[in-house]
């Protein structure tokens, strides 16, 4: 499937689920749409029939509770039927409201922000120790960029070469109760991560074109790990969502998700 | 107590390739053993010990067995939610490795006081506590977590401490291991980590004498059903540790009776008192003050 396609599905998918029960963060979901499309249509070398090959790619998410858009890339590949989002945030299901590694496909579940790109220099440190050819990706969230464990981690990464080790930051500029910029600002951003050792490239995170040149050609100085800074929009794709901190928090009606899903149609007609 | 630990984490390390020490810029004239024998399995983490857990459980995530050395509170509190979401839920072969619990760095003030500790650990469901009371249980402990790989805690004292046994015991989680004492002794004090010795000091007065003495250094959660069959052939069972009371070992046993409620005035806890917070000393004067006396 190509990644266009992939990333239309993924948009459908999240906002049927995240309607259906109920549920926050669509914003986010919709952000990392294409990022998640590209990743899983041209960039990871994972098998839907062996999710647990030991020579795949691991990728984290890192922004847990943007989950939705990963289970609908997982079910789009044919990781489980694309029925089992159906169970998406109800009782007793492995697909919780943030990533739950119960799911096939799913390497860590996350949920509290700043853990995944640690674990993530777990994983490359044991992929280069073991002499493994694999590579681990983590999407992070720009907000999540406050958190003191993401820059221990950046430090660590660099310091041991994890050429490896590729993350992406989601930047759409708005975070949990209004901009970053008004939060904990994070420019010079691409300054910081390159002081820190990092190589840095900066994307249109919804360019397909640029999002998988970029990822396809990782790492892209020797010995140093890589960082793809996507600029990004909250909500993108609906017009009514994009941009606004509300829709970290509100779900669509079913009048709203009409809107939403009719919106998508047309952009993709 | 931390040689042996050194000792035989060298020891099983060279029949197991995936067995791997992290340490949080701590450990200097311990771990370089380690660190020499097998370079590629030694790593420092810095002072970064939200880092130093997450990737400790990339790394178990990923087919190692990871011991994560530091001292103290810092290897438990200071990164307490990448052990309760990252280690303990995913229940990964990490071993958290904590030199100095108790008041053992007593002169350092309470930044090194660790008295909290099991209470934080225990809370975690798949957490396996272990903490010897002396060097030979020390090894008792790696050999057994070694062959039983999973999320736990290994509570170390400090250095110099006695041994009570004359090799290596055999232990279970869960389960009291005889020090000393007939079997029909029906009263008995039972003790976890190094307060060991401690324990072993009181026999010899005269108001413990008709005493036994156990040591439980595997517990945790888990372990909570099969302790009230071991508290019922006892008169009185006096629980030791070097912790404060709240959420202590003692509680711990206490708590595990929930569903045996007549045998819970069985058991009297003996641990630290809160007035012991925030003072500095000596090991033996900080344990005095907190209660630790005959």
């Amino acid at each position: 499937m190509g990644s266009i396609k992939l990333a239309s599905l993924i948009r459908l998918y999240s906002l049927k689920m995240v309607s259906t029960a109920g549920a926050s963060h669509i914003g986010s979901a919709l952000s990392i749409a294409d990022i998640v499309a590209i990743l899983y249509s041209e960039v990871l070398r994972v098998d839907p029939d062996q999710p647990q090959l030991p020579e795949r790619d691991r990728f984290i998410l890192s922004k847990g509770h943007a989950c939705v858009a990963v289970y609908a890339a997982l079910a789009g590949r044919g990781f489980f039927p694309v029925s089992g989002l159906e169970n998406y945030g109800q009782d007793h299901s492995n697909l919780m409201n943030h990533i739950s590694h119960k799911v096939p496909g799913v390497e860590f579940s996350s949920g509290a922000l700043g853990h995944g790109l640690p674990l993530g220099v777990g994983k490359a440190l044991a992929s280069k120790r073991l002499k493994a050819n694999w590579r681990t990706f983590v999407l992070l969230s720009d907000g999540e960029m406050d958190e003191g464990s993401n820059w221990e981690a950046l430090m660590f990464a660099a310091h041991h070469k994890l050429d490896n080790l590729v993350a992406i930051i989601d930047y759409n500029k708005l975070q949990s109760l209004t901009t970053v910029a008004q939060t904990l600002g994070l420019e010079p951003l691409t300054a910081k991560l390159q002081a820190f050792g990092w190589a840095v490239i900066e994307v249109d995170g919804h360019d397909h074109e640029q999002l998988c040149q970029a990822l396809s050609s990782v790492p892209w100085e020797p010995d140093k790990p890589s960082m793809l800074v996507a600029h990004t929009l909250k909500g993108k794709g609906v017009s009514f969502m994009e941009n606004k901190v509300e829709w970290h928090y509100r779900s669509p009606s079913a009048e709203q998700l009409a809107q939403a899903l009719a919106e998508l149609e047309i952009s993709h007609a | 107590m931390r040689n042996a630990f050194i000792e035989e984490l060298v020891s099983l390390a060279d029949k197991n390739d995936r067995i791997a020490l992290v340490v949080g810029d701590l450990g200097y004239s311990v771990i370089e053993p380690f660190a020499e024998r097998f370079p590629d399995r030694f790593i420092n983490s810095g002072v970064a010990e939200q880092n130093m857990m997450g990737l400790a459980a990339g790394m178990a995530s990923e087919g190692y067995q990871v011991f994560v050395y530091s001292i103290a509170n810092f290897p438990t509190f200071r990164c307490a939610e990448q052990i309760r979401n990252d280690v303990d839920y995913h229940q990964l072969s990490v071993t958290v490795v904590s030199v100095g619990g108790g008041l053992a760095y007593g002169n350092l003030g309470y930044s090194h006081h660790a008295v909290q500790d099991y209470g934080l650990m225990r809370l975690m469901p798949n957490m396996l506590i272990a903490s010897p009371g002396d060097p030979m249980e020390v090894r008792a402990c790696m050999r057994y977590l070694t062959s039983n790989p999973q999320p736990s805690y290994l509570r170390l004292g400090k250095a110099g401490e006695p041994s009570f046994h004359e090799e290596v015991p055999k232990i279970e989680p869960g389960k009291w291991l005889k020090i000393k004492g007939d079997r029909n002794i029906s009263r008995t004090l039972l003790t976890t980590g190094a307060t060991l010795a401690l324990a072993h000091k009181w026999l010899s007065e005269p108001k413990f004498s008709g005493y036994a003495l156990h040591s439980l250094p595997l517990w945790g959660m888990a372990a909570k059903p099969l302790q009230a069959k071991q508290v019922e052939p006892q008169e009185l069972v006096m629980t030791v540790e070097d912790h404060l009371a709240d959420g202590g070992f003692g509680s711990w046993l206490r708590e595990s009776l929930e569903n045996t409620p007549q045998f819970m005035s069985r058991v009297s806890v003996r641990a630290l008192n809160a007035r012991v917070c925030g003072m500095v000393g000596k090991q033996s004067v900080l344990n005095e003050v907190g209660g630790l006396v005959v």
